[in-house]
């Protein structure tokens, strides 16, 4: 078996050394009536080639966002992601290397964690980051319990305009660790709605920019209502390239920033894994959640960076730690933090740019198709539009034409009649002329 | 001195005569300055097609600002990260023996196949009839994980370990709701938990009820009858514990549990030293997640992405959180349920966004095909007789906390054999590393006094374990022989000496700061 370097005269000797007739032997403290006997009815050691056969097989049965004209984002962004990237994240000392736990011989890891803490709290206008969670998603989650540590208060006021799925995590948790959630009604995120609903027992108030209709708006009034009735301002991103063009969260008052940041460096692989951004400020640094990379220096004196401030882990804490949260998503954030690097700030301003040109050319040509009406007014890459049928039937149609139109909101919003005929779209620097005539054309046939 | 090969082991000089490079650099290990001192906001390493610039954005949201994110060329970028990875020990160097946490080899070849474009490039929402070779690998994958495991459900969402043990207790805490009782607020754990473990259970609200193992360090069945009072929603133990020992009573603790109207929890984490062995479906357990990152070999990308699929006895598997992926005939299709109108009303909501961690998934069932059922019991067999290699070999100059007796799949020491000279737990690690090895895993768990925890796993050879055990009896033999005061010093020879971890917490540093860097110039 190729992944297993002993041989049986290996096994043998070993088996002598440690004075045991059989590997049954070390066993013998397993109660005998649960020792398997026979091994469960699965398929036995197989090639190289014959793996590859089967799972190949698996993945051409899917048409992917490379195959066909492609417009869904809704958390997730089909983007180029530089070959250089993934070849570095394949270099053995970064994939196969554990957490760095002992500093001497991680200060790769360390280092990259510093570098990658650093751009996230410039690229949202805050102060400090931690070294990433596992997705946009639950980092929303950790930090509205992050919030109500901070406010001794116990309830999150959720903007229609969050991400449906992201509203559903931070129920989930809030329902299991018997805190509240406020849900205002799904649709754009309205600030006059929003500020009505914060009073005096609002821990937090949860936001996303752009919201998941794509619609970009001021949060400073917001901000300042939350800060007011003593509540914080939570910015949730799931389209972090937007912050290359747009305002930053930071600037407009918020007090957390979580954000999805697979769009720089990761591929969209149907789900995850994806890295979770979360910037705050400086004072509430001991409330952070998540592992954190700080600078020190070694005995000599030299710089060098550690894994600090575990007094809020679990590891440590146990019961009383900030999270139980011990994984970050350590590869991920050096894919995010090396196309980072390559882009820099003036090649994210770029791309950022070009991603709400390629959108806006999108929707001036959508816009014009009888039965189709544009919903969002002010976006950065991705709008919902309005056609004249079911929205779910339109895509539906669309992908039998492999065409991967957008996401129909009903998938996520049901039983909503507002939401029935709303197809959301993202355009990208992926984007061609050509998808857009297809997807011009095949909305044309199914509305026709 | 000769080492084992043959070869001298001394430095060609002592330190002091070697002095200084002008650069501050040791041959391969080169200084590399943070990408913050070397790049510039107008520099960049990616070419973008020329493009129709639009604007549809209000002035007032613009970002004007500078924002201040240095960029590289190309083979700037890439010199920068080669460089800082030749600081980082990895598994692929060498053997990386931490305990509790698996370091085994990765094959190359779940890389190969999570890259395929067909899920790498394949996004969660697209139309289920345009993925269905995706949900056909969930569906594989599940169906392995249940027959290792012979449970009834399972949820594959969970992000990471400690993801799945948050999913698994919210199900046995929406269960408990289900049946009427939420009275029930106590959750015991063992000391010698991961913590993770309490850390979870206190999320949810929970009060801990800490139980003490037997002297022989396992849980005996009347500690936990002891605590098992009507208050308790479930007991959480790992098996085998993270002593590195098989939990003997496990049948009749879960039996006990069951009486008394709790949930059995059990953190899977060392389901490695047991796949294909014992399914934990026979002993009795209600929840248990399944680091795809430590059993099936997925990497550890120096601290994650993670997976941690959770399996479910048939009393919680309808409380599963969403997405489900179902078969409906030929085809499959995503349950995903939305807010709280979830169809059989039983789901216990959802743990992220989309379906999980798919890239893992790939590696996981790339990992399961290759092995194979037999393969998988193979590499447990060999784990567990590696680590009782070390154990045999090293039984004379460390002490077992539990006595000299036959261990899992990793083996277990505390400082005693230390003690009356000036050596710590904390000086072998360092010494280790200047002897070429990663340390094992130390003061972990916390139930031994200077506790170091080894974990060879399958993926060593015998003379590589040999190498290691030689490397520390004689780290212990000096410890012993001389006082030990030398290795307080270590390590020497790697990348950076013992980093001051105090000033660290003391003046937290986590982000670069131009106005500091700046000011630190003009002194």
């Amino acid at each position: 078996m190729r992944y297993l370097p002993l041989s049986d005269a290996d096994r043998g000797t070993m088996l002598s050394e440690i004075g045991v007739g059989s590997v049954d032997d070390l066993f013998a403290c397993v109660p005998e009536d649960v020792q398997l006997e026979k091994l469960p009815d699965l398929p036995h050691h197989a090639s190289e080639m014959r793996v590859e056969k089967v799972i190949r097989e698996l993945a051409e049965k899917n048409l992917c966002a490379d195959n066909a004209p492609f417009f869904i984002g809704a958390g997730a962004y089909h983007h180029h992601v530089p070959a250089s990237v993934d070849h570095i994240i394949q270099r053995s000392e970064f994939l196969t290397s554990y957490t760095p736990y002992q500093p001497e011989i991680s200060q790769g890891t360390l280092q990259y964690l510093f570098e990658f803490q650093s751009q996230v709290a410039l690229l949202t206008g805050m102060e400090i980051a931690n070294a990433s969670m596992y997705d946009g998603s639950t980092a929303t989650g950790e930090a509205v319990l992050m919030a109500h540590r901070l406010t001794k208060r116990q309830k999150a006021l959720l903007s229609g305009g969050l991400h449906p799925q992201y509203t559903d995590v931070v129920r989930t948790l809030a329902k299991f660790s018997e805190t509240e959630t406020e849900e205002l009604s799904a649709g754009s995120q309205q600030s006059a709605e929003i500020i009505d609903a914060i009073d005096e027992e609002t821990s937090c108030v949860v936001v996303q920019y752009p919201d998941f209709f794509g619609n970009i708006s001021d949060l400073s009034d917001i901000a300042a209502a939350a800060h007011e009735k003593g509540a914080l301002l939570i910015v949730a991103v799931t389209e972090i390239i937007s912050l290359g063009l747009i305002r930053p969260p930071g600037s407009m008052g918020a007090d957390i920033v979580v954000a999805e940041g697979q769009s720089i460096g990761n591929g969209l692989n149907f789900g995850g894994p994806y890295v979770g951004l979360l910037a705050t400020r400086q004072k509430f640094l001991r409330q952070m959640p998540g592992r954190v990379c700080g600078e020190t220096v070694d005995q000599d004196g030299r710089r060098g960076f550690v894994l600090t401030l575990s007094a809020r882990e679990q590891h440590i804490r146990r019961e009383k730690a900030t999270s139980n949260i011990c994984t970050n998503s350590g590869l991920c954030s050096l894919a995010f933090t090396i196309h980072m690097s390559l882009l820099g700030e003036a090649g994210l301003r770029e791309l950022a740019e070009i991603n709400h040109s390629r959108a806006v050319a999108l929707s001036r040509r959508l816009e014009k198709i009888d039965g189709v009406e544009l919903v969002t007014s002010a976006f950065f890459n991705e709008f919902a539009i309005r056609v004249s049928r079911k929205a779910d039937e339109v895509v539906n149609e669309l992908a039998a034409r492999n065409i991967l139109a957008g996401l129909p909101v009903s998938r996520m919003l049901p039983d909503v009649e507002q939401f029935e005929n709303l197809i959301l779209l993202a355009a990208t620097e992926t984007t061609s002329d050509e998808d857009i005539d297809r997807l011009e054309a095949g909305l044309k046939e199914v509305l026709s | 001195m000769m080492n084992r090969q043959g070869r001298p082991t001394a430095l060609p000089l002592s330190s002091s005569e070697i002095g200084e490079t002008f650069t501050g650099n040791r041959a391969l290990q080169v200084e590399e300055p943070l990408l913050f001192e070397i790049g510039s906001v107008d520099r960049s390493g990616v070419d973008f097609e020329e493009h129709e610039k639009l604007t549809e954005i209000p002035k007032e949201l613009l970002r004007k600002e500078r924002i201040g994110l240095p960029g590289l060329s190309e083979p700037e970028t890439v010199r920068h990260y080669v460089r800082l990875s030749k600081f980082n020990y990895s598994i692929d160097g060498g053997i990386y023996p931490l305990g509790s946490c698996t370091m085994k080899h990765n094959p190359r070849l779940n890389e190969k196949l999570a890259r395929l474009p067909g899920f790498s490039s394949l996004h969660p929402l697209q139309p289920e009839r345009s993925v269905q070779g995706a949900l056909e690998l969930m569906e594989m994958l599940s169906d392995w994980l249940l027959g290792i495991t012979g449970m009834a459900g399972i949820a594959l969402s969970p992000k990471a370990g400690a993801h799945g043990e948050l999913c698994g207790m919210v199900a046995i805490k929406a269960a408990l709701e289900a049946s009427g009782e939420s009275a029930r607020r106590v959750v015991v754990v063992p000391e010698s938990a991961h913590g993770t473990n309490p850390a979870t259970a206190a999320l949810l609200g929970y009060d801990v009820r800490p139980v003490a193992a037997r002297e022989d360090g396992t849980m005996g069945v009347d500690a936990i009858r002891d605590a098992l009072k009507e208050d308790v929603a479930a007991i959480m133990l790992t098996n085998p514990n993270t002593c590195g020992l098989f939990e003997r009573e496990i049948v009749e603790i879960a039996e006990a549990v069951h009486e008394a109207g709790a949930y059995f929890y059990c953190d899977g984490a060392n389901l490695n030293a047991i796949a294909a062995k014992v399914r934990p479906g026979d002993l009795g357990i209600d929840a248990m997640h399944i680091n795809l990152h430590k059993t099936f070999s997925t990497p550890h990308g120096g601290g994650g992405p993670g997976s941690g699929p959770v399996v479910f006895s048939k009393a919680l598997a309808p409380f599963a959180p969403y997405p489900r992926v179902v078969r409906e005939g030929d085809a499959l299709r995503l349950e995903e349920g939305h807010g709280n109108s979830s169809k059989d009303g039983t789901a216990f909501g959802r743990l992220t966004a989309f379906h999980g961690q798919m890239g893992m998934f790939v590696r996981a069932m790339s990992y399961m095909l290759s092995h194979g059922i037999d393969g998988i019991r193979q590499a447990s067999e060999d784990a567990v007789l590696s680590a009782n290699y070390v154990r045999a070999r090293l039984a004379d100059v460390l002490n077992q906390p539990f006595g000299d007796q036959v261990c899992m799949h990793e083996v277990l020491f505390d400082d005693t054999s230390l003690k009356g000279s000036n050596v710590t737990t904390l000086d072998i690690a360092k010494v280790l590393i200047d002897e070429g090895f990663h340390p094992m895993t130390v003061y972990f768990p916390l139930v031994a006094h200077g506790a170091m925890l080894i974990e060879p796993t399958e993926s060593e050879s015998k003379e590589s374990l040999d190498q290691f055990i030689d490397a520390l009896r004689s780290i212990c033999g000096r410890a012993t022989a001389d006082g030990g005061e030398a290795m307080q010093s270590a390590p020497l020879f790697a990348p950076r000496r013992r980093l001051d971890e105090t000033l660290a917490a003391r003046k937290p540093k986590l982000c670069w700061k131009a106005d500091e860097a700046d000011a630190l110039a003009a002194e």
